[in-house]
């Protein structure tokens, strides 16, 4: 709540800065828009490409599986790593001007959530071709969609925190997305392993949200307690700790840049 | 803490950590964790600093690099907080440090303008009411458009000192600020920051140019490598002390040691000063003398008694 009322404090501040980190990632470039669109379609198509053969017969509207994977993954991916450089990236401003440093995190995080909006739109109408069936149940999707952002900005939190103490980070942080997606039964189902194992799958986040997104579209059902716990847990969870990092380091963190 | 009291900076000391920690990595960490090469150096950028301003107050920080006033600055300004002692700072706080860092080089003029502007927490509004006039104010009318990495370093500066410059707080810092710029600019934004100051705000000047501290201050901080040499309101011992220092590098030690560098420093320009006027004295009247082409220094001299009267020695005026 508290941040809320900061946010509406430098709203002015807020809408400049996302201004600034928008166009310096499209580089007010008309094609850079359109990159951001056609870059998830082409993995989604190598994807199918690859794995038609393996996973496509056991798994039924492959394409829309694959996409609900990479949609959600790729948010989450893009969003904790442009929220990884967020205070280094603006140390020359917080070094000079005392502002809330969670401010440039927020602004990063807006262009990567209108990102996955326009992706979203583009899932949609993937889903129409496939004829799956709409229902009223589509509005439930709103729930892990919060619930994803809540965990991004708390992970960006951790992770902004920790660039600045630990540079090489980044690396450590690909190779362990890396591993996370491979985790996220992005392309394979986990109908695959056997039943005491599938309950592992639901110790990755990432996995929770994708499963909640795939019952919605591919089942039409609203997924159990259990399922929605779990998205609420990991995003309160990690903004927690996001928020507790902030709040220790906050007048350490210009020593360190 | 009386009600006319701003700033109440009481043995305030700062530390800074420096050594190994930085920018090594987290493998290189652990690796040095383990081989026992781990070492944290502590520096103390200030040490025991204690001052108070009034509202209406303007003190002058001076000392040499290194002295620390930059880092007294981020704690008053709240960017940093002291390791030890209290800083108590009452009202709104407008800080000009380092005017040109923070700019985005790929935005473009207009919407650096915008983003300062919003840093420095005015309002939208303000913004766009107030920009065309610190367009002119910078004199960067034709540049609106332009990348702000296209500008040289004094436009820059210029641009920072603008927006900067509209600042309505109850505390003023300006950083080396007024420096900036080619010579008609600096004349202009001391114009501008001395109708700041008449409202009555208080401020704090650091500042290389003696002559600048004697001038706009009335109360006066000295650091030397994060010690309090002195803080006095008696500007001009201080300055004299100060720039004796910078003369011998003999570092006063107590209070008759200031008042005796200021006295010798008063001495020594005063004989300067007796003793450049003698030159040009003598120099004077071996023209006059010589009479080499009398004509000709006639009529120069005629012509300074009329443009430059100051410039010529007593008895030729």
């Amino acid at each position: 709540m508290k941040i809320l009322t900061v946010v509406s404090e430098h709203r002015f501040l807020f809408e400049e800065l996302v201004k600034r980190d928008f166009k310096d990632k499209y580089k007010r470039t008309v094609l850079g828009m359109v990159w951001s669109i056609l870059l998830p379609l082409f993995t989604l198509l190598i994807m199918k490409i690859v794995f038609s053969n393996f996973f496509g017969r056991s798994i039924e509207h492959f394409t829309i599986y694959l996409f609900c994977g990479n949609l959600l993954f790729a948010y989450f991916r893009e969003s904790t790593h442009v929220g990884m450089s967020a205070l280094l990236g603006n140390a020359s401003i917080f070094t000079k001007i005392n502002i809330p440093k969670y401010l440039f995190l927020l602004s990063r995080n807006v262009s990567s959530l209108i990102n996955f909006g326009i992706n979203l739109c583009v899932f949609f109408v993937f889903c129409m071709i496939d004829k799956i069936d709409f229902s009223w149940n589509f509005f439930t999707l709103l729930y892990p969609v919060i619930c994803l952002l809540i965990f991004n900005l708390g992970v960006g939190f951790i992770l902004s925190a920790l660039y600045i103490f630990f540079r090489d980070i980044q690396y450590l942080y690909d190779v362990f997305t890396m591993l996370l997606m491979y985790m996220s039964a992005i392309f394979y189902s986990v109908k695959s392993f056997p039943e005491e194992y599938q309950k592992f799958f639901l110790c990755n986040p990432v996995y929770v949200y994708i499963s909640y997104f795939r019952e919605v579209v591919l089942d039409g059902n609203i997924p159990g307690l259990m399922l929605h716990l779990l998205a609420a847990g990991y995003a309160l969870g990690a903004l927690l700790i996001g928020a507790w990092f902030y709040k220790k380091f906050n007048k350490k963190f210009l020593y360190y840049v | 803490m009386s009600e006319n009291c701003v700033i109440k900076c009481s043995n305030v000391s700062i530390r800074y950590i420096t050594g190994d920690f930085k920018s090594i990595g987290l493998k290189e960490y652990i690796v040095r964790r383990l081989s026992g090469k781990y070492r944290v150096c502590e520096f103390w950028a200030d040490k025991d600093v204690t001052f108070e301003l009034n509202r209406g107050d303007m003190l002058g920080i001076i000392g040499t690099n290194g002295a620390g006033k930059s880092t007294l600055l981020k704690a008053v300004s709240g960017i940093m907080v002291p390791t030890l002692g209290k800083m108590r700072v009452t009202g709104k706080i407008a800080a000009l440090l380092e005017l040109t860092s923070g700019f985005d080089g790929d935005l473009t003029v207009k919407e650096n303008t915008f983003l300062r502007g919003a840093m420095l927490g005015y309002t939208k509004k303000f913004m766009c009411e107030m920009y065309d006039s610190i367009i002119a104010f910078a004199e960067l009318g034709e540049f609106q458009d332009r990348p702000f990495k296209q500008l040289s370093s004094g436009m820059k500066s210029r641009l920072a000192f603008a927006i900067a410059c509209l600042v309505n707080p109850d505390i003023l810092i300006l950083d080396e600020v007024l420096s900036v710029g080619d010579g008609a600019f600096r004349r202009k934004s001391h114009d501008k920051m001395n109708e700041i100051l008449a409202k009555g705000i208080t401020g704090i000047l650091v500042s290389h140019s003696i002559p600048q501290v004697r001038e706009m201050c009335n109360k006066i901080l000295w650091l030397d490598h994060g010690r309090q040499i002195v803080f006095s309101d008696d500007v001009e011992t201080a300055c004299d002390a100060y720039e004796m220092f910078l003369n011998n590098k003999k570092l006063p030690e107590n209070e008759a040691e200031i008042k005796s560098a200021a006295a010798s420093f008063r001495a020594l320009s005063r004989q300067k000063a007796e003793s450049a006027s003698a030159k040009k004295h003598a120099e004077a009247k071996k023209l006059l003398a010589e009479n080499v082409d009398g004509d000709v220094v006639k009529l120069a001299i005629d012509i300074l008694k009329k443009h430059r009267p100051e410039s010529l020695a007593e008895e030729l005026r």
